[in-house]
This record gives structure tokens, C-alpha cells and sequence, in this order.
């Protein structure tokens, strides 16, 4: 039986990050479930808007959240750390402001569509870990990715400021989830540390520190790759190895979707995952373990 | 206002300005202007404040002048005054039920913003309580005797205190503790802020005293499951759960630990906080009181999963010999008690650590919490007052201590705990003597309000002791870089609020100062004893200012940390103030029952018995013989609930009978 959630991608997930997308897809309809993506999605308010003009972005957010409750699955899916937080922010301001909510219902007025704020905003992992479950996703391993030493990076927006399905000071979904599918988790505290976020493009210099020290930290501590939920992260983190290596050394280590992983785990092809689309490149596994493993 | 007047009544009325509380916000000459248009009402003042001797004194006058047989004050809650004001109707000459108090402060002036509506508001609440009052009829109070025994749940420091108060004062005294030994948290501490004093020289005087008090039984491993009866006559049944040592024999010779055929201890020591070990036979600690060993059927061979199987070689019961003390086959056993008066001295337990997982506890090893630090310097504790870390060799050189943990904080405790900033300066100084460590303490503000405990925080600071302003971010054992030494070190990072950075600072050792809440427990005691709790969970006393040790429940009494934060001396002088007033209660000999107990009309009752189950105190019996239900005034709280529920409607309930009740409502409806 599938069960159905209503999915908003998000810009990342169909531009920079289209390996997230790639993973999430197959990884999801593997376990059972479609993801049913929004017909006339719009930006989420993330970013620039949100600096610019908190309410604007709301009411971007709220056209989005209004979609989904039409669509009528119970729960919308954002994968992206952004999108996740601006469409959540968005209900929480709809619930606790009357303000925000009168100008919002106004400008949705304007285009025949209303939101009542029932559809939940979940992020895949508390999907996977609180309404699929740890066992569940164990029998859908195929080849365990046993000996793989993961750093499990969260990055700051999906804990913080809403800790809704995890510790916002030491998360451990990701954790949890990947020892279920055989890697090894290195204890790693900065787990929620900055990874530049877009100081990477305007101010280079401390912005590219934020992602070094993350990359210098998962390789002190040992790990294979470093595994991470959000777009951004995975883009600063693997994407300026060249600007980091002129300034500090070489910190090679991949930055990965965690669907990615689990897709292997599945026994499904790096290429189907978008693990090519990387600039560096995971080793590759160790020769699965004997059948029935 | 068609009911016809009694000509016999004669109601004086007095409405009180509270100062500003209620003339600020109710028009009160208005009001006492306006009661003296309605019936039976021969007299209205106002009066600025009727609690006072003359305001007592102007209604016991105008009894005499005026011929006054009904009272009524419109002031504040009857909590606070009924009893003053019945009083006062009483010394006039008249019966002190022939008295009605409106509340015109908590439920009028305090909560209203509008003069004009609350005014009139208090017109209709008065209007209400001059119709109830001519309806009044005499009562009496009853005096019930009080049983002289006492009853003190809970054998820290407070427990302890509170019962060798009494038991000086030459009452018998039940002691009831639920772990093996009194002592408390007290007993694990090591000195004591802020005159440094060694805590075990100053309580255990006291514990071996309560241990041969001819007046104090002293009930260790034992808790109270049930609290039957009423102020002066409880009924009480204390659990005591199986030690299986016959405590008479035991003589605490201690042969039987050292015969077990665990060699060496093997065990989490409790009593040490996990950092030494123990045998599953095991006295708690050298001082324990009483001195009788126990075993542990968790870990004890004899056992498996605390079933008795009978596998161990019984080395121990060679060992006790002729003693005979060890009884593998002991049962719970259960005993009932016959009290007065109960104080309860449950204390508090610690915040758990790992609940701010962003302090490391349980992840980084040598992150400790502060009761662990108190048994790592103490001379008895797991290393003999060494100071080492968890890999029982390394001396710290470098010791942060933050304060705070699970205090002051929105997503934990809201509250302060008021003792942590005394006990880490406690602990820095101690740490600082033991190791000669630089120390670190990481506060918000410091708290200090006690006698030398200012002073105790100019000596840390002259000591050399660092203090940093800020709340600590996170401890983590990332390096950022090996020139500031950080490598293989714990980090804290924090904003320095005073010099106006950021700081990272390595420490070898980091101590979590974690604050004090209410027992995980409490609210299964405060059920048991009829009690309340704050919304933060600690046992809620009567009054906060001017009855901080007593319950709304009659003859049960707190105090110490079950009832908030304390430190040791407040802790003390509570204990002592909780046996002050259950020796009032005991040594007045008996107490006066409020007579607004239900009756049944007995002619009237069917014997359907609905009311049996009903009654909340088990006031209710049925006489089989005459088939009526039967309420013993004594038990009878006055809760009306078995007046609401009898369906012939022959249960009255005094001073709310329905004469009173209907014109009451009569008067507040009524509209002009």
C-alpha cells in the first residue's frame, strides 16, 4: 500500500541540488511511498525575500501551503532546510499572529485560494524515522554499507529555531537512520554548525572558513564522507574545494544527501542517485557482503 | 425582591476600602449607601480597613447599640478574614455563623477595570450575602480530640530536624525513609558553604541521635502507601519493602560484605553517584543510620531478576553465624499507624544532565555534575578525596564550572535553584585546594543573598578564582587549533557579556552546576497526602508569605526542598517552624471542626445508597438495621457532594441548605 505526501521541491532540488531530488525520489518510492509534487509551486520566501520583507515571503509560502492543502494528502514534504523552515515559519506566524494571518488570507483572497493551516510542512527525515520507521527501512537494505565511516551533518535550519522532531542541539535522526543501514556514525559535534550558508558568495573569506572547519573536523575525526539533509550545506561543502585548497590545503572529503546513501543501501545505482554530480567523488564501497546479509 | 423580611432580623452591613485595594476600583460609600435600602438591613458602613482592631471593634459595638443579630463584611477572600470576622460576630455576643463575608477584593476590585461596573457588581454580591445571611442558623463547633503521635515522611535533613524537634519536645515520632539510610542529599555532600564545614561532622550527630531516640521509630526502607482519616486521627500505611536483613539482628558487624562471594565490589554505589562500586550486600555508606546492611536482590546471586533461586554458596549467612540476621525469604510487609499530625520532607532531586546534551554530560567523560564533584573531594568518597578523572589517574589542571544547568532557563526549569552559585564556589574552592587547579566559574549573575555568603564570594575571588559572566554555549571537544592548546581538551564556548566577546576556553574537567527540582515522584505523594503543587511541580504551601509550611490540607505539614529551592539553614529553620506548628495542633489537644458537615434527614432517606461510593472521605456508612445511610460528622469535609447526588433530597448540608442557597441566588439574579 503507498502512502501519499504532497512534495514541494523547492528551486535547490530541481537546479543545484538536483542530486537530493534524485536520491529522494527512488528512495521514497522504495519505502512505499509516492511523493505527489505540488502542479504550480512557487519560490518558498526563503533567502532574500525573507531579509527583504518577512511578510512578502509568508505570503509566497502560505500560495505554497494552500496547494497543498487543496492537493488533500495529509502532509507536505519539503526536503530542502530552507523551504522547510520559511513554510513552517510561515504556519507559525499564521497561528500566533493575527496580523501576518490578515494580510496573508488577503493576498490569497486575491487569487481565489484560502489555507486553514491543517497540512503539517515535514522534512523527510522525520518522515523516515517517526511515520515509516527504523525497522521498515532496515528490510529495504540490500547491501548494508558496512565499514562506511559517516559524519552526519545537519546544518542549522531544520532544528533551529523549531526543534519539532529532534534535539536542537544535538540531533541524531540522521544518525540513527544511517546505523540502520550499516554505516558507521563518527561522534561529531559540529553537527549544527554554519556551513557559510551564503557568505560563501558575498563575504568568501569567512564564509569558506565556516565550510572548512567542518571539512578539516570530519577528516580529523576519521570519516569516508560526510552526510548532509540540505542543499546549501551540500553545495558549500563541496563545491569550493578549490578555494579552500589555495588558502588552507586540501580537505578532500565528499559531501552527500543522505538519501543518497540509503539508496545505495537500497541496491540502487550511483549514477540513478546522482552520486556522479559531486566534485569529489565517493571511494568506491566495499565489495557487498555475502548474500542474505 | 418579593420575599417577605423576617421583622426579627436585623443585619448590620460594613464594607471594607482595603486601604486602595477595593476604594480604588469600587465605589464603597455607594455601596453601603445602596445595601441600606434592602430589607432587614438596619445598618450600612464603610470602613477603611475592617480587619483592624477598630474595625473589629465597630461591629461588636454596633451589635450592642443596634441590636444587630446578622453581620455582614464585604472585604476580601474568606480565606484570609472569615475566621477574624466570625470572630468579632462572636465576642459581639452573637453565634459566628450568624455571619457572611463577601468577596469584593480577589473576585471584584483586583480583577475589574471599569468603577462603575465593578461597583455595581459588588452591590449585586452584597445584595446576594444580606438575603443569604437572614437565613442563617446557629451552629456549633465541634472539638475533636488530636492523636499526639507524629508522622515525618522523608529522612533528609529536614526529616530529620523536624523529628527530633518533636521528639525533644516528647512526642512520638515515626520516621519514615524509603532508601536504606537517613542522610539524604546531605549525607553526600562533602563540605558546606559558606563556613566550609565538614557536612557529615554537622548531621551525623544527628542521624545516630534519631537512630537511639526512645520517641522516634525509625522506619528505613519504607514508604507510605496510603492516608486514611482526618486532622488529628490518620490513619497511615507505611510499606517497608524486603532489606531481607532482620534489622533487630543485624548489628552492622559488616562480616557478611566482606564474606560475599563477590570478591571485589561490582556494582553502581548510589550512594557515590556511580563512581564507585558496591557488593549486592551493602551498607550505604559508614555512617549510615541505621547500621543495618541490605541486599540488593538485583544483583545479589541468591536472586535472578529478584526471583529467589537459591544459587549463591550463602558465604554471608556463614559469615553472620549465630546472628542469624540475613532472611533471604523476607516479604513486604505492611504496618498501620496512628498519627495526629504529618510533616512531609521529601526533598527534591538534581536536574538530569543529559538533558542539555549541549554540556556533554554522558558523552564526554570528564564532564561531571556537581554531586559527583561533592563525592570525588570527599575523603570517603570512591577515591579517598582524590581528585582524578574518570580514568581514575589524571589530576585536573584546568576546572570550569557552569553554573545554571536546568536553571534559569525557558526549556527546562524556569526557576533558580538558589543554591548552585554558593555550592560552586564551594566546589571551586574545594577543587582549587584539592588539585591547585585554575578554575574557571561561568555565571549569569551571581546569587549570593545569605549570611557570609558575600563575603564567601569576595574570598573565592581573592582566591583566584575566574569568574566569567555568560551563559555557557556548548562543551565540545573540537579543536580549532593546536596554539591554544584545545587538542584532546573539553571546549567551552561562551560570551564573555563583560569583556563583549566570544570566548573558547580548554578545560581538562567541566562540572555542570545542575539545579534542583521537584521529586520525579511528587505527584504521586501529593495525591496520596491530599496536597497540591505549583506548576513547577513542588508541593504548594497554604500561604507563600504567612503560612509557608502548612497545606490546605489540615495537620499536614512541608517542608525543605519539597516545597522549592532551599539551601541547608532555610531547610533547617522550616523543618523546625513545620514542628512548631504540628506541636501547636498536638498540645492544643484538640481541634474545632467546622460545622458545615452534611446530615441526613433520616425519616427522609430511602436507602438507595448513591451517596455511599460518593463521598470523597469515606464519611458515609450504612445502618443495615434501619436501612438509612448514616454521616459521621467527624470525617464529613462539607464538600456537598453527596447533597447534590441524594435523589429524595434528604441529605442537608449546614450553612448551605437550601433556604440559603436560593436566596442567595436570589439576590444576585434580582435586577433592579
Amino acid at each position: 500500500m503507498t502512502t501519499k505526501y504532497s512534495y514541494f521541491p523547492g528551486c535547490s532540488l530541481k537546479g543545484i541540488g538536483r542530486a537530493y531530488e534524485e536520491s529522494l525520489l527512488p528512495v521514497f518510492r522504495a519505502l512505499g511511498c509516492e511523493l505527489e509534487e505540488l502542479e504550480d509551486w512557487n519560490c518558498c520566501g526563503a533567502t532574500a525575500y525573507m531579509a527583504v520583507d518577512e511578510v512578502k515571503a509568508c505570503v509566497l509560502a502560505s500560495r505554497n501551503l494552500a496547494m497543498a492543502e487543496q492537493l488533500g494528502h495529509k502532509e507536505l514534504l519539503a526536503p530542502c532546510s530552507a523551504c522547510y523552515l520559511v513554510l513552517n515559519k510561515t504556519k507559525h506566524y499564521l497561528e500566533d499572529s493575527p496580523a501576518v494571518r490578515g494580510v496573508i488570507q488577503k493576498a490569497l483572497a486575491e487569487v481565489n485560494m484560502t489555507y486553514s493551516g491543517q497540512t503539517p510542512v515535514k522534512h523527510p527525515l522525520d518522515v523516515m524515522i517517526n511515520n515509516i520507521g527504523l525497522d521498515e527501512i532496515k528490510k529495504r537494505v540490500k547491501r548494508p554499507l558496512t565499514g562506511l565511516k559517516v559524519a552526519p551533518y545537519y546544518g542549522c535550519q531544520i532544528v533551529r529555531p523549531y526543534a519539532t522532531f529532534d534535539d536542537q542541539h544535538d540531533p541524531v535522526t540522521m544518525d540513527r537512520l544511517l546505523e540502520a543501514i550499516g554505516c558507521e556514525i563518527v561522534r561529531f559535534p559540529l553537527k549544527t554548525r554554519c556551513c557559510g550558508a551564503s557568505l560563501t558568495g558575498t563575504l568568501p573569506e569567512p564564509g569558506l572558513l565556516c565550510a572548512k572547519i567542518i571539512l578539516a573536523e570530519a577528516l580529523k575525526r576519521g570519516a569516508d564522507v560526510i552526510a548532509t539533509v540540505c542543499p546549501l550545506c551540500q553545495f558549500n561543502l563541496d563545491g569550493y574545494h578549490h578555494n579552500i585548497e589555495k588558502k588552507w590545503g586540501p580537505h578532500r572529503i565528499p559531501t552527500v544527501y543522505f538519501t543518497q546513501l540509503m539508496g545505495l543501501a537500497f541496491g540502487l545505482g550511483e549514477r540513478e542517485l546522482g552520486l556522479h554530480r559531486g566534485f569529489i567523488p565517493m571511494k568506491p564501497l566495499p565489495a557487498p557482503a555475502a548474500a542474505g546479509a | 425582591m418579593d420575599k417577605p423580611s423576617k421583622s426579627n432580623i436585623r443585619i448590620g452591613f460594613y464594607v471594607c476600602h482595603c486601604g486602595s485595594n477595593i476604594a480604588a476600583m469600587v465605589d464603597c460609600p455607594a455601596v453601603a449607601k445602596y445595601v441600606e435600602t434592602l430589607p432587614n438591613v438596619v445598618l450600612s458602613r464603610d470602613y477603611k480597613y475592617m480587619c483592624s482592631d477598630p474595625g473589629q471593634e465597630l461591629i461588636q459595638k454596633d451589635i450592642a447599640e443596634f441590636k444587630l443579630n446578622r453581620v455582614v463584611v464585604a472585604s476580601c477572600s474568606p480565606l484570609l478574614h472569615e475566621h477574624t470576622f466570625r470572630g468579632a460576630v462572636e465576642a459581639g455576643g452573637l453565634n459566628p455563623f450568624f455571619f457572611q463575608m463577601v468577596n469584593i477584593r480577589e473576585h471584584d476590585s483586583w480583577v475589574h477595570t471599569d468603577k462603575a461596573e465593578a461597583t455595581a457588581k459588588a452591590k449585586e454580591l452584597a445584595r446576594a450575602a444580606v438575603l443569604r445571611v437572614a437565613q442563617h442558623k446557629a451552629l456549633e463547633v465541634k472539638k475533636v480530640p488530636i492523636h499526639p503521635d507524629a508522622l515525618v515522611v522523608g529522612g533528609g535533613i529536614a526529616g530529620i530536624h523536624a523529628a527530633m524537634t518533636l521528639a525533644n519536645a516528647g512526642k512520638k515520632v515515626f520516621l519514615v525513609e524509603r532508601e536504606p539510610s537517613i542522610g539524604g542529599h546531605m549525607a553526600k555532600f562533602d563540605k558546606t558553604f559558606p563556613t566550609l564545614d565538614c557536612a557529615a561532622c554537622i548531621l551525623t550527630p544527628k542521624m545516630s541521635a534519631v537512630g537511639t531516640h526512645p520517641n522516634i521509630t525509625l522506619l528505613s526502607y519504607s514508604e507510605v502507601t496510603k492516608l486514611d482519616g482526618y486532622v488529628g486521627n490518620y490513619t497511615v500505611t507505611v510499606k517497608r519493602k524486603p532489606r531481607y536483613i532482620i534489622e533487630d539482628k543485624c548489628t552492622g558487624c559488616q562480616d557478611c560484605i566482606v564474606n560475599c562471594v563477590y570478591k571485589e565490589p561490582k556494582f553502581r554505589d548510589e550512594f557515590n553517584e556511580g563512581l564507585g562500586k558496591r557488593k549486592p550486600v551493602y551498607i550505604p555508606f559508614p555512617q549510615a543510620t541505621p547500621q543495618v546492611v541490605a541486599i540488593d536482590p538485583k544483583t545479589c546471586l541468591n536472586f535472578r531478576n529478584g526471583e529467589l533461586t537459591n544459587k549463591c554458596k550463602k558465604s554471608c549467612v556463614t559469615a553472620c553465624g549465630e546472628k542469624q540476621a540475613i532472611d533471604f525469604n523476607q516479604q513486604e510487609t505492611f504496618l498501620d499507624l496512628k498519627v495526629g499530625t504529618i510533616i512531609i520532607t521529601t526533598g527534591f532531586q538534581t536536574f538530569d544532565a543529559k538533558r542539555m546534551p549541549q554540556y556533554g554530560y554522558g558523552k564526554y567523560p570528564n564532564v561531571y555534575t556537581a554531586l559527583e564533584i561533592e563525592r570525588l573531594v570527599n575523603t570517603s568518597g570512591p577515591t579517598g578525596g582524590h581528585v582524578v578523572m574518570r580514568d581514575g589517574k589524571t589530576e585536573p589542571k584546568s576546572i570550569g564550572i557552569i553554573h545554571c544547568v536546568g536553571s534559569r532557563d525557558k526549556k527546562t526549569n524556569r526557576w533558580c535553584s538558589r543554591v548552585c552559585c554558593m555550592y560552586s564556589m564551594k566546589l571551586a574552592h574545594l577543587l582549587k585546594e584539592h588539585t591547585g587547579a585554575e578554575v574557571y566559574s561561568f555565571y549569569i549573575d551571581m546569587r549570593t543573598p545569605g549570611k557570609g555568603y558575600e563575603e564567601f564570594y569576595d574570598k573565592l575571588l581573592e582566591e583566584g578564582v575566574h569568574f566569567i559572566r555568560g551563559r555557557v554555549g556548548e562543551v565540545t571537544d573540537w579543536a580549532m587549533s593546536k596554539e591554544e592548546m584545545e587538542e584532546g581538551k573539553l571546549i567551552i564556548r561562551v560570551e564573555d557579556t563583560l569583556a563583549g566577546y566570544v570566548r573558547r576556553i580548554p578545560f581538562d574537567m567541566v562540572v555542570l552546576a545542575t539545579g534542583m527540582e521537584a521529586q520525579s515522584d511528587a505527584q504521586d505523594v501529593r495525591r496520596l497526602f491530599n496536597m497540591s503543587c505549583g506548576s513547577e511541580g513542588f508541593f504548594l504551601e497554604r500561604h507563600p508569605k504567612l503560612a509557608p509550611v502548612s497545606t490546605f490540607t489540615e495537620g499536614i505539614f512541608i517542608a525543605g526542598a519539597c516545597q522549592g529551592p532551599r539551601d541547608i539553614p532555610d531547610t533547617v529553620a522550616q523543618a523546625g517552624a513545620a514542628a512548631a506548628e504540628a506541636l501547636a495542633l498536638i498540645d492544643k489537644g484538640h481541634i474545632e471542626q467546622e460545622p458545615n458537615t452534611a446530615y441526613i434527614i433520616e425519616e427522609e432517606c430511602c436507602g438507595c445508597k448513591s451517596c455511599l461510593p460518593l463521598c470523597p472521605y469515606t464519611a458515609i456508612t450504612f445502618d443495615t438495621g434501619k436501612k438509612k445511610a448514616v454521616i459521621n460528622e467527624a470525617l464529613c469535609k462539607g464538600c456537598g457532594t453527596c447533597v447534590a447526588a441524594c435523589p429524595s433530597g434528604s441529605i442537608v448540608q449546614n450553612l448551605f441548605d437550601d433556604d440559603e442557597i436560593f436566596s442567595e441566588i436570589q439576590g444576585v439574579l434580582a435586577h433592579e
